[in-house]
């Protein structure tokens, strides 16, 4: 009676992600788009969709039409995209290593993707965004096989096994990595970039959705998607990972190609993230423990969650960016970290407790 | 199922932790594996349930070297329980024991109600049923461990390797899981420390620095000598006036020189 009873519970919750998601989805891109310095009424945007995405032919100002379509959809949908990336990345890596705390952000991955991506654009290889994104990726590989390695060097007199690290270790591991590679980023803008280019790189360090365009959407759609199915793919092999690498094999997970595949996924996906919109921190913590409470820690459920909640949140962290001081831009990384450093204390001390 | 070990050496960074061990365990049996700390059994163990490969030599479960076999397949065979494993995450006890269901589950097969009974009989049989829906980090030591038992169970298991799973257990668990294990009709290895314990094996292998020095039914193997020398302790054997088996009682060899040589000092005062 009970089994049958949370399996159909179970069983309608999936059919309620099938419908629901979508709906809050479109619900926070709204929002993204009429929200800002010039308000814009929901009516002038459907119309505007109508007209671009069904060949309606509806009368709508100009440059209404221009902000919607040019400026604010695309960039709350990259909003989006970046949200789910980065936190399912932050998913990812907690699950893997054992550590609540375990986040692109503060583990040097972004700050090593944000080197990355740099050099590319000042050495000016390329310059598209495909090659920001490559140099993007192999910084943020670099970062996190520095760190992993400290981190295991830190660890390896304690002899906790192979895979277990501890929470501290990993996080002096990240600061080390993020401390050197923000270092190299600055050395790079100061020795290779003019003053102009200097400003902008800075900007955009910390977390800038201003010069999202379409042309990214279609970068950062697909990376989001790959990222998603690789995470819904592995669900299980994740939960397997609760009581670490050895137990994960002895039920069978092969170890070694999956957790490869799945940091070297979230590495590339963190990466297209970076390169277009910069090191935006803390989502990847706050939102898995937020969804782990709401939904439980079994990443069947954990994953969508995180994933509409972490889109849903960068949609708001935008919104909020742009409407909180009138007249400027504040970079989305300031409202993260505002939200995100307190729930990382938080975390920090719930831990400490249990 | 047979799981026959062949020439087994391990060495980490240099250190020689298992050398030339051979071990055949028949199908059905209940094997004890005893030895001091640091002797070999965690790591003989480890290897058999394939979380290490082997410098040398090979296992083989029938007749199939597991080297050539998917994880997957080996877990579908073979469960482990690890001496310490724990976790952060808040998860019940029952999805503590879902885990296991994990080699059998794919794509194509889904969780299923077989899976949810499964689940259901593995904590009933470790006597937590009625802690299904605890969570983890509101268990105690003993509860986690029958749990993990619970889980190794849930994996339907052809041999079950157990790496001192009595530790952290009251004497009533130890004993229920150790009737448990020998009443399941599968392949079990288990190390143990206590020896009365291992006793009730149907084979014991003894470890010492890395070798396999004995195996083999346990009073043929666990001798007053034996233990002298492995464990470096003095062995009685003593009938259980109440059903007539034999109990072994331990005492340290140091243990029985000391008082003498205070005996000596204080006849040498009086003296």
């Amino acid at each position: 009676m009970w089994i049958a009873l949370t399996r159909s519970y179970t069983a309608c919750s999936w059919w309620r992600w099938v419908w629901l998601t979508p709906l809050v989805l479109s619900v926070a891109l709204m929002a993204g788009t009429a929200i800002g310095e010039t308000p814009i009424p929901v009516e002038t945007i459907v119309k505007v969709l109508a007209n671009h995405l069904l060949g309606a032919d509806y009368a709508v100002d100009r440059i209404d039409a221009g902000i919607i379509w040019n400026y604010r959809l695309s960039r709350a949908i990259v909003a989006a995209c970046c949200g789910t990336s980065l936190a399912l990345a932050g998913i990812v890596l907690q699950a893997l290593l054992r550590n609540p705390l375990a986040d692109p952000y503060l583990m040097g991955i972004s700050a090593g993707a944000s080197t990355g991506a740099v050099a590319v654009a000042v050495a000016g290889i390329g310059a598209g965004a495909l090659s920001l994104s490559l140099g993007a990726f192999a910084g943020a590989l670099l970062a996190f096989g520095i760190v992993i390695m400290l981190a295991h060097a830190a660890n390896s007199g304690v002899g906790g096994g192979r895979g277990v690290q501890a929470a501290g270790s990993i996080i002096l591991a990240g600061i080390a990595g993020s401390q050197l590679f923000n270092a190299l980023t600055a050395f790079i803008i100061t020795k290779s970039a003019s003053a102009e280019q200097a400003r902008g790189i800075m900007f955009w360090l910390m977390g800038n959705l201003s010069g999202v365009r379409w042309a990214d959407v279609t970068l950062a759609v697909p990376a989001t998607l790959l990222g998603l199915l690789v995470c819904l793919w592995h669900r299980r092999s994740l939960d397997a990972f609760t009581f670490g690498a050895d137990s994960a094999a002895s039920m069978g997970i092969a170890v070694r190609p999956v957790r490869g595949l799945l940091i070297i996924v979230m590495a590339l996906v963190t990466a297209v993230m970076v390169s277009m919109v910069g090191a935006i921190g803390f989502v990847g913590l706050v939102i898995p423990h937020a969804m782990r409470f709401i939904v439980g820690s079994r990443h069947t459920r954990l994953i969508p969650a995180t994933a509409l909640a972490g889109a849903v949140f960068l949609i708001g962290s935008d919104i909020l960016s742009r409407v909180l001081v009138s007249g400027q831009v504040l970079p989305i990384g300031v409202i993260t970290s505002l939200i995100g450093a307190p729930a990382f204390a938080l975390i920090l001390v719930r831990g400490k407790r249990s | 199922m047979r799981l026959t070990a062949e020439q087994l050496s391990l060495s980490v960074h240099g250190t020689p932790l298992l050398i030339d061990v051979n071990l055949v365990v028949e199908p059905g049996q209940t094997f004890g594996l005893v030895g001091p700390n640091g002797s070999g059994k965690t790591s003989l163990l480890r290897l058999l349930g394939g979380l290490n490969k082997p410098k040398a030599g090979r296992v083989l479960i029938d007749n199939q070297p597991m080297h050539t076999l998917r994880q997957r397949a080996i877990a579908q065979s073979i469960a482990m329980v690890e001496q310490q494993a724990d976790t952060t995450d808040r998860i019940t006890a029952r999805q503590v024991v879902a885990l296991g269901r994990t080699p059998f589950l794919s794509a194509l097969h889904p969780w299923s109600a077989g899976d949810d009974d499964i689940v259901a009989q593995a904590l009933e049989d470790v006597d937590m049923a009625h802690m299904a829906d605890r969570l983890w980090h509101t268990l105690s030591g003993g509860e986690r461990q029958r749990v993990h038992i619970a889980r190794a169970l849930a994996q339907q298991p052809k041999i079950l390797l157990l790496d001192e799973p009595t530790n952290h257990l009251d004497i009533r668990h130890q004993l229920s899981i150790l009737e448990l294990v020998r009443q399941l009709p599968i392949t079990v290895i288990i190390s143990l420390h206590d020896l009365n314990q291992a006793m009730e094996c149907d084979r014991i292998g003894v470890m010492d620095n890395g070798h396999l020095i004995a195996s083999g039914l346990p009073y043929e193997v666990l001798t007053a000598d034996r233990l002298k020398q492995t464990f470096g302790v003095h062995a009685h054997l003593i009938d259980d006036p109440i059903d007539g088996k034999q109990i072994m009682r331990f005492s340290s060899v140091g243990a029985i020189s000391k008082p003498r040589r205070h005996s000596e000092l204080t006849l040498s005062l009086l003296r």
